[in-house]
């Protein structure tokens, strides 16, 4: 075996808390919780990381990765290439050692003889026989199975210098009411660690020194915070039909809902979830219980916004507050769909036929899931309308480090425009579609109010301000044009961007959501090439007037999306007026987060196509 | 019997009745001062004669008569003809005329809300056997606690007389255009799929109708009506299994239904064997006449026999086909607050910044 050590003849990486390690494993093998045991030890340690999971649309056999970025200038974007892997998966093992950069190591299971194809001479091979011990070890044929990953987790432990008590401290968390786990669970981490001690020389060059980068940050999902902010928010009704990559919102607004939403007095529930039969119906329960009176939200993605369509258009014509959340998968159709993009803008933001126009939210990490998602049902019951909210599979189903989740105890819901039966009293003729303030947005009663007052009829066909069918192409005219001016008045309610300090006179860049990832290392990097850029970070839509003054106030802004068409930059068109010249897409849609060599790549080389023909503006 | 679960607000409970404005001197009042004109909606688009129109005039007279208070009402439907109706009884009652076939879903919704107030939901045949089918089923298997009626008249009415999937197989409409489908059964689909009252009704008997109709109002969980409802424009052949002709001719009662409101003190006493009474959550009570055959609603697989040995022979089973008074409606079975959702604020519903920091702390 030693002789497959070949550390002494390739150069090893030398890095400490800057680098990739990527876990190749088979899906349904248990690599999941071991895999996440060693991203949350790195972030005990202190040290930024950002885990991705890149996993088929599958149960069982098909190949899962697991890569983790570990960097403590806090880059937490995708990088490209792979300084460590741990390849347990055979049926990839070619392209997984293939994928390691020179100098990286590979551990791999060293029970069977490696083939010779697969031997590389300028990486280093780490050879743990995980089955032997394993076998050894363990009696319980399931424990053999899932303790190889637990295993080399221990190996890692030694190989990277990571805080052992951490891991142990770990597992006794992860097992805490199952305290018989906890032992086996600790030898086998033992098991891993002493195998690498006594056989290689620990730790690597390639390794792990504690840091304190983490302080007061949390590591958590976007769709976890997205329940809890659903919870914080007042929702009251969730209605959903499982869809990957939406359904954890659902688990987790469940999960909290059980904790946080029992009454009392009576151990009753202060809320209600459906698992409806479809998206259709789905929909269509938010919106009946938005009509009456309640918070309610749907979570889905592409092909549930799809078949969301038309009930979009009824809630946007007739007025109803609803909350959807919008995990983007790649589309279209059945598409990619565990893997991440951008591509549902265009079809969420005039979502349903005819004339119509939603509110997109778009938050970039999990604290402004849990932020947005408290406040869409805000900003719904304000503006009587549907708000989606855009988040992304990488952003929902990846844990991300961020700052804890905040809730101000002085808030209060703002249930927007509704008159009680007192206020019905003092108004002579009640209107549902009157604009009496002149902001477009009209108010609303709930069914039951009053005995005489308030009453009206919702409907997706043509009304007047009275909610009284009308084919009358003037009045219904004026309903329209009430709703643009709605449109406009709402955008006082959503986030505005955040822009860096300006450093350019020229250049900017425009982004949303998952994209922010990259973004610092793109510009700290341009920065040492001399390329100052300033940024905006586009998180909702319609624009506020501010994102049209940024492209005034530069010649040339790239506008970096995750989608093949430029969704992003056609929405500026059509909203802003934005004109061509002025914008450059980056684009990114193979279904993985964009890079932030990509980014800079991609500029620099429209620099020099610029500079070649003078046009630069740099 | 079981105690209601939810008390309905009654008029006493409620300070904003206000006697109507204007009446006339003997139009006569309801229990809770209210006339007949009290109830009523907006004015009719429908076509002269439409079945549709007798089965508003029903849900006026059966909601007066039993003194409901219009704005305890909810009203929902689809998109066709029969989607039409709500607009055109109790305008004091909110109503929502949502998308095709999916009036279900919406009313699912607005009852999670809001379990105080009453649910009339009104479909058609096209929007509840077709492009609706799945929710019909849907909100069937989930009790919603409401009255859902099928304005049945085998035909798609708004784009001019195209068959439904109600429609009875040879059946012709006024195109002679003749279905070679067998039909869904409504009535049937919703015993099997666990409907907890299920009746079948004929827009022009409203002595049948009216009772059956405040008998579905008063039952607690789903209640479904199939009215057989005739398009007088396109399907109202001879030839028509729809039209009233046919349905006068076969509609045969399993059994009739008088409904006693719970106000009146139910005295009259019915020889044994001949009549039934059946008490209802609400206190009022429904009295069974049987109409010479051996029928009972309380028994699915009877009901099931009846309606489909009838439809064998040409006949139509109407009345009150099937009733089971002891299953729980959603929000039974979900468990939530006695106080509706919708009318929980902040201090019910936001667990505050100390929950929070907590569950921060499971993350670090």
């Amino acid at each position: 075996m030693s002789e497959l050590i070949q550390s002494s003849k390739v150069t090893a990486l030398t890095r400490v808390n800057d680098f990739v390690v990527k876990f190749a494993n088979v899906n349904g093998s248990g690599s999941a919780s071991a895999n996440g045991m060693f991203a949350k030890a790195v972030f005990r340690m202190g040290i930024p990381i950002s885990p991705h999971n890149i996993f088929p649309s599958n149960i069982q056999g098909l190949p899962t990765w697991f890569e983790v970025r570990i960097n403590e200038q806090g880059y937490l974007g995708r990088r490209e290439g792979v300084d460590l892997i741990v390849a347990m998966n055979e049926q990839t093992i070619a392209k997984d050692i293939a994928s390691v950069v020179p100098g990286g190591y590979v551990l791999y299971d060293s029970s069977k003889v490696l083939a010779n194809e697969l031997l590389r001479d300028d990486v280093n091979y780490l050879p743990i026989p995980l089955k032997d011990i394993c076998l050894e070890e363990f009696e319980k044929p399931a424990q053999r199975q899932l303790f190889k990953n637990i295993v080399y987790v221990g190996a890692l432990s030694a190989f990277l210098n990571i805080d052992f008590k951490v891991l142990t401290g770990l597992v006794s968390e992860q097992f805490r009411g199952k305290e018989k786990l906890i032992l086996p669970n600790i030898h086998a981490l033992e098991l891993g660690y002493q195998y690498a001690s006594d056989n290689f020389e620990c730790p690597l060059n390639l390794r792990l020194e504690k840091s304190e980068k983490n302080k007061g940050k949390i590591l958590m999902d976007g769709n976890t915070a997205t329940g809890l902010g659903c919870v914080y928010g007042g929702a009251t009704v969730a209605a959903w039909y499982p869809l990957t990559p939406s359904t954890s919102v659902v688990d987790s607004f469940a999960k909290y809902c059980k904790r946080l939403r029992i009454d009392a007095g009576t151990g009753k529930k202060k809320y209600s979830i459906v698992q409806a039969e479809d998206e259709l119906a789905a929909i269509g329960i938010a919106i009946g219980a938005g009509w009456n009176g309640a918070r309610a939200f749907t979570a889905t993605s592409g092909p549930g916004i799809s078949l969301m369509q038309e009930f979009l258009g009824l809630a946007y014509f007739s007025e109803v507050p609803i909350v959807l959340f919008n995990i983007q998968r790649v589309g279209p159709s059945t598409g990619m769909p565990t893997r991440s993009q951008q591509g549902d803008l265009l079809c969420c933001a005039y979502a349903s036929h005819g004339d119509t126009k939603h509110v997109l939210l778009f938050p970039a990490n999990p604290s402004e899931c849990f932020d947005y998602a408290a406040s869409a049902f805000d900003i719904a019951e304000r503006i009587q309308s549907p708000v989606i909210v855009m988040s992304d599979l990488e952003l929902g189903m990846n844990e991300q480090i961020c700052d804890p989740l905040n809730w101000d105890d002085k808030s209060r819901y703002d249930r927007g425009k509704v008159l009680n039966a007192e206020q019905l009293e003092g108004i002579e003729k009640y209107g549902r579609y009157l604009d009496s303030d002149g902001d477009g947005i009209p108010y609303r009663t709930y069914p039951g109010t009053h005995p005489n007052k308030g009453s009206y009829f919702t409907r997706g066909s043509s009304h007047d301000s009275y909610a009284a069918y009308t084919e009358d192409g003037t009045v219904y005219a004026e309903v329209m044009d009430r709703l643009t001016l709605k449109m406009k008045t709402a955008v006082n309610y959503l986030p505005e961007p955040e822009f860096s300090e300006t450093i350019s006179n020229n250049l900017g860049l425009a982004f949303i959501g998952t994209t922010t990832s990259a973004i610092n290392e793109v510009l700290d990097s341009l920065a040492k090439k001399g390329i100052a850029l300033d940024t905006m970070r586009i998180r909702a839509f319609p624009f506020h007037d501010s994102v049209t003054e940024f492209f005034d106030a530069h010649e040339l802004v790239y506008v970096i999306e995750q989608n093949r068409d430029a969704q992003l930059k056609s929405l500026l068109k059509i909203e802003c007026n934005i004109h061509e010249e002025k914008m450059h897409s980056i684009l990114s849609y193979d279904g993985a987060l964009i890079t932030a060599l990509h980014i800079e790549k991609s500029i620099i080389d429209s620099m020099q196509v610029m500079d070649a023909s003078g046009e630069v503006p740099a | 019997m079981q105690a209601e679960k939810y008390p309905r607000k009654t008029a006493a409970t409620m300070s904003y009745i206000n006697k109507p404005k204007f009446k006339h001197p003997q139009m006569q009042t309801n229990d809770i001062g209210l006339t007949r004109r009290d109830y009523e909606g907006t004015l009719t688009t429908l076509c002269g004669g439409c079945g549709h129109d007798s089965i508003s005039a029903a849900i006026i007279q059966a909601a007066a008569e039993m003194s409901l208070e219009p704005h305890r009402v909810a009203k929902i439907s689809g998109i066709g003809c029969s989607s039409k109706i709500p607009s055109y009884f109790l305008s004091k009652a909110h109503g929502f005329n949502s998308v095709h076939g999916r009036m279900p879903s919406v009313a699912t919704g607005a009852n999670i809300a809001n379990k105080e107030l009453y649910y009339v939901g009104v479909s058609g045949d096209g929007d509840s056997a077709s492009i609706g089918l799945g929710q019909f089923c849907h909100i069937v298997r989930r009790r919603i606690n409401m009255l859902y009626i099928v304005a049945n008249n085998g035909t798609y009415g708004l784009t001019k007389g195209q068959l439904s999937a109600t429609a009875d197989l040879g059946s012709r409409t006024k195109s002679g255009e003749e279905s070679q489908f067998d039909n869904i059964d409504m009535a049937t689909l919703a015993i099997e799929l666990g409907a907890s009252f299920v009746a079948r009704s004929f827009s022009g008997d409203k002595k049948q109708l009216i009772p059956l109709l405040q008998a579905g109002l008063s039952h607690k969980g789903f209640a479904f009506i199939d009215v057989i409802s005739p398009c007088v424009t396109f399907n109202n052949t001879d030839f028509s299994t729809h039209g009233y002709k046919n349905t006068w001719e076969n509609h045969i009662a399993l059994s009739e239904v008088d409904f006693v409101p719970m106000r009146e003190e139910i005295t009259t006493s019915y020889a044994a064997g001949k009549e039934k009474e059946i008490t209802l959550h609400d206190g009022s009570a429904i009295h069974l006449h049987k109409t010479g055959n051996d029928y009972d609603p309380t028994d699915k697989e009877n009901a099931m026999h009846h309606i489909n040995a009838h439809k064998k022979q040409g006949k139509i089973a109407t009345g009150l086909l099937y009733i089971n008074q002891s299953t729980a409606d959603l929000h039974e079975l979900q468990d939530t607050v006695d106080r509706p959702l919708n009318s929980l604020g902040d201090q019910e519903l936001c667990p505050g910044s100390k929950a929070l920091n907590d569950i921060n702390n499971t993350f670090r």
